[in-house]
């Protein structure tokens, strides 16, 4: 019985040593929560709007910059307006796109139609591409989103953008699971959409002494900035650059992203953290 | 499966994919022009809403799966594995003549058949648990599977019947022909068994890289299209060459427990003879298990680079950081336990000196194993730094420093393991010197081989190309391991014995080495699991059968790593149970005054 117990004694040592270890050895992060399947009011949108639509896909659904970073695991994508022309008239290039518009259309559902070179599949001598279809299976890009991508892309590699915004998809092709995506109902949940954790401390969070913060600590931020202050660093975050950070690190999008009575929340949440 | 989990890429707007017909996966791909007329018999994966989930009150559906699927797991790959290298062993009783080979592998087989009914009704119990929480799920897999289920059935039903007549006929087919149908029903019970674990495997694999699918999650191929999906083998020969780790560790368990409460010297040596035995199958499983790892995850980015990502650069990443501690505790208490070992004979002790030289190697490459690539910095620190990577040891965090660790884990593990071999032996042919001195330039030039593609990749290469190290390294690894063995047996054979190995005389701690290696296995193989489950997010069936339970959310390392502890815990409870029947199946108390004396 004493062997008994000691054994029991040393393994749930063990077990509580590797739970420890994962548990306050290593950084806990919180993954986000599965992507909101929402309708989509493309009918009232500008173009700059659909071309920041298009910017959020790019960064996010689309899973775009896993690879086209400068990792180099993927071509970059910031001259893609002029490096499609030329793609274009390549010997190698198999597709059947006459304008750029269609390539980019081509090269986000048809990967493989022009390789890039040193970019293939292992074997495949630049003739397939690693890319998926962003139209099916886990990326899953509707019609609509992928005209977004490529307003964006044109856009961003200082092309002329040639999109039209779509037309929704007829009532019922798709739609019939959709959720309307409501305003968040608490600071908390904007701070863990917005992701706004993984650079700020917030208040109440217990975040404090943990190491890790990109951006300024906020848990005490109501305490020396006004309401107005912040709502500016939220919606133009460069305005004023907080002493020891650099300018550009914060996105610029999240005027277009937040809603009106999200943003409100959040201000006024900041404004009270003191 | 309930560990679908939440995407890293959420997107802030998204709209909702319309049922289309293109494929986005390669294995999809491949059957997208499988005939319409099957595509008319099964129907589209289905689109559910939370409430779709049966629930009970007080019970969490994904946790509860989540356990049962995972002890299923663990008893499943112990009972598989066991036969695998009884089979070995009784083989080799037979070519020796060695009657100690027969017994010891009739012993692990008493300990797995009662780990066989647990198996078979913790089965049962995923199955029931999968129907009451996940309906919909089993429905769409069993319509797809529907061929293989009675099949599967069927060699169930087989691999009982095999494995009883092997064990209750294990001394009844005794000597001459008997001893050879034996070993052929040992046979044709593993084989069974790998066809029952193949079987499973599909299921998994499937809802992983899904086969012979449109994007609407209409199945439009035959029962081998889904079965023989694009990770179908990678996980088939990772699993078959865990199983046979994971088994050794297990037994190994059991000889300590047994080694530990031997009341005589004879029960004593005769356990510790067989935790040897039960260290040296685990210990060979386990080096060549990093290659089938990483074939598999090779294997993951090819069928999709989103999913590769997601698995070793995305929130998962960490995981392997853990992993790394795991493992480098695994290799440590296995070396450990074979430094231990070499206190059996007086001959091994000129090795001692060069222990300590192999524990620092070993100790160094388990710290660069386990360096983390993104460092966790405070402003101060970042800017002190530079940037989140330190100059020269950031790249300790990449795959060309870790395949580097882990060659020379292996390499000098096996450097223990020789040292081990040749301890009460001194070799008489008459080429000792220069098979030493091929032995010492073999290590030499592929330790240096190794370092060189580890530096070179690691600090001169684009990134793309980082990982393009690991085939050369892995390729000298292997070299050195088939090489010096080869050398070792032929320069040892007919060797001198210079003093004689003293079964039993090993320190009772050397045996919680050996519980070491059962307690971290379990443990590493339950959070490697997870990750394999989740790294589909929020999918049951990758991109065609979205999890929206209330479960389908990716939960922090930290909770995961608890729930796998309570799942060992609740394992090795099961093992103590088993070990303890064990015990008292050979008691025999004699109830005087009890029974009538016969007239």
């Amino acid at each position: 019985m004493y062997n008994v117990l000691k054994v029991t004694g040393f393994s749930l040592l063990m077990i509580g040593g590797f739970s420890a270890y994962s548990n306050y050895g290593i950084p806990q992060i919180i993954p986000a929560p599965p992507p909101v399947e929402e309708k989509l009011e493309l009918s009232a949108m500008t173009m700059d709007q659909f071309v920041a639509f298009g910017g959020r896909i790019y960064n996010g659904k689309g899973t775009c910059t896993l690879c086209h970073n400068s990792m180099g695991r993927a071509p970059m994508l910031d001259r893609i307006g002029s490096v499609a022309s030329e793609n274009l008239k390549n010997p190698n290039y198999r597709g059947t796109a006459k304008t750029v518009e269609e390539y980019l259309h081509e090269s986000l559902v048809k990967p493989s139609a022009f390789v890039t070179a040193g970019f293939g599949k292992a074997g495949s001598n630049d003739t397939e591409s690693p890319m998926p279809d962003v139209s099916g299976g886990g990326i899953g890009l509707f019609e609509a989103e992928i005209a977004a991508v490529i307003a964006y892309l044109q856009e961003s590699s200082g092309s002329e953008v040639t999109v039209a915004i779509p037309a929704l998809p007829a009532a019922g092709a798709g739609t019939s699971n959709a959720e309307e995506a409501a305003p968040l109902k608490t600071p908390e949940e904007v701070i863990a959409k917005y992701t706004c954790g993984v650079c700020h401390v917030f208040a109440g969070h217990d975040l404090e002494n943990r190491p890790g913060t990109l951006g300024p600590n906020l848990a005490r931020i109501g305490a020396t900035r006004s309401r107005e202050y912040l709502r500016q660093a939220l919606l133009d975050p460069d305005a004023v650059i907080a002493k020891g950070y650099a300018a550009g690190m914060m996105p610029k999008t999240y005027g277009e992203q937040l809603k009106a009575q999200e943003l409100e929340m959040l201000v006024n949440y900041m404004a009270k953290s003191k | 499966m309930p560990a679908a989990n939440a995407s890293e890429a959420v997107s802030h707007a998204s709209v909702t994919a319309p049922a289309t017909t293109f494929q986005t996966t390669p294995a999809a791909a491949n059957t997208a022009d499988a005939p319409d007329t099957k595509a008319a018999t099964y129907p589209p994966a289905p689109k559910l809403t939370a409430s779709d989930y049966p629930t009970i009150k007080g019970v969490n559906s994904r946790v509860a799966v989540w356990l049962v699927a995972q002890l299923h797991l663990w008893f499943g790959a112990f009972v598989l594995a066991v036969p695998i290298f009884v089979f070995i062993i009784e083989a080799i009783g037979m070519a020796t003549r060695d009657e100690r080979y027969d017994n010891m592998a009739f012993e692990f087989m008493k300990v797995s058949i009662i780990a066989y009914s647990l198996t078979a009704i913790l089965g049962g119990l995923l199955t029931f648990s999968l129907v009451l929480f996940y309906p919909d799920l089993f429905k769409y897999l069993a319509t797809i599977f529907k061929g293989s289920m009675f099949a599967y059935a069927l060699l169930f039903f087989a691999e009982s019947a095999i494995l009883y007549i092997y064990y209750y006929g294990w001394h009844w087919l005794q000597g001459g022909n008997k001893k050879w149908v034996h070993l052929t029903l040992g046979l044709l019970l593993n084989a069974v068994g790998c066809l029952l674990m193949f079987l499973a495997n599909a299921w998994t694999t499937f809802m992983m890289s899904p086969a012979a699918v449109d994007a609407a999650g209409v199945f439009n191929g035959d029962t081998w299209a889904a079965i023989h999906n694009f990770l179908w083998n990678p996980i088939n020969i990772h699993r078959f060459v865990a199983n046979v780790a994971y088994g050794g560790s297990i037994i190994g368990a059991y000889a300590a427990f047994k080694f530990l409460s031997a009341r005589s010297k004879e029960e004593r040596a005769h356990y510790d003879w067989i935790g040897y035995n039960a260290n040296f199958i685990a210990i060979s499983a386990l080096l060549p298990l990093p290659f089938a790892g990483y074939y598999l995850t090779a294997e993951m980015y090819a069928y999709s680079q989103q999913m590769g990502i997601t698995l070793m650069g995305g929130v998962f990443a960490w995981i392997f950081i853990i992993q790394a501690v795991l493992i480098g505790a695994l290799f440590l208490s296995a070396n450990y336990y074979l430094w231990c070992g070499m206190g059996r004979s007086e001959g091994a002790y000129r090795y001692n000196p060069r222990i300590k030289y192999i524990a620092m190697v070993l100790v160094a490459a388990f710290l660069v194993w386990f360096t983390p690539h993104t460092l966790v910095l405070t402003n101060a620190e970042l800017k002190s730094l530079g940037g989140p990577y330190h100059q020269y040891l950031g790249v300790l965090g990449l795959m060309p420093a870790k395949n580097t660790a882990v060659n020379f884990l292996i390499v000098f593990t096996f450097l223990s393991f020789m040292f081990y071999r040749r301890a009460n032996k001194i070799a008489t042919v008459s080429w000792v010197t220069t098979g030493n001195a091929i032995q010492i330039a073999l290590f030499t030039v592929g330790l240096i081989n190794i370092t060189l593609l580890g530096v070179y990749y690691g600090y001169f290469t684009n990134n793309v190309y980082k990982v393009a190290a690991s085939i050369p390294q892995v390729l000298t690894t292997l070299t050195i391991l088939v090489v010096s063995t080869i050398i070792d047996t032929l320069m040892y054979k007919g060797a001198k014995e210079v003093a004689p190995l003293h079964w039993g005389r090993m320190p009772a701690r050397s045996q919680y080495a050996l519980f070491l290696l059962a307690v971290a296995f379990t443990w590493l193989m339950g959070l490697m699991g997870y990750v394999r489950s989740a790294i589909r997010q929020h999918w049951h069936v990758q991109g065609v059968f979205r999890d929206n339970s209330v479960d389908a959310f990716t939960p922090d390392l930290g909770y995961a790593a608890n729930i796998v502890s309570i799942g060992t815990i609740l394992f090795m409870v099961m093992v103590m149970f088993i070990f303890w029947l064990n015990a008292i199946n050979s008691r025999r108390v004699a109830a005087k005054g009890y029974w009538k004396k016969p007239a």
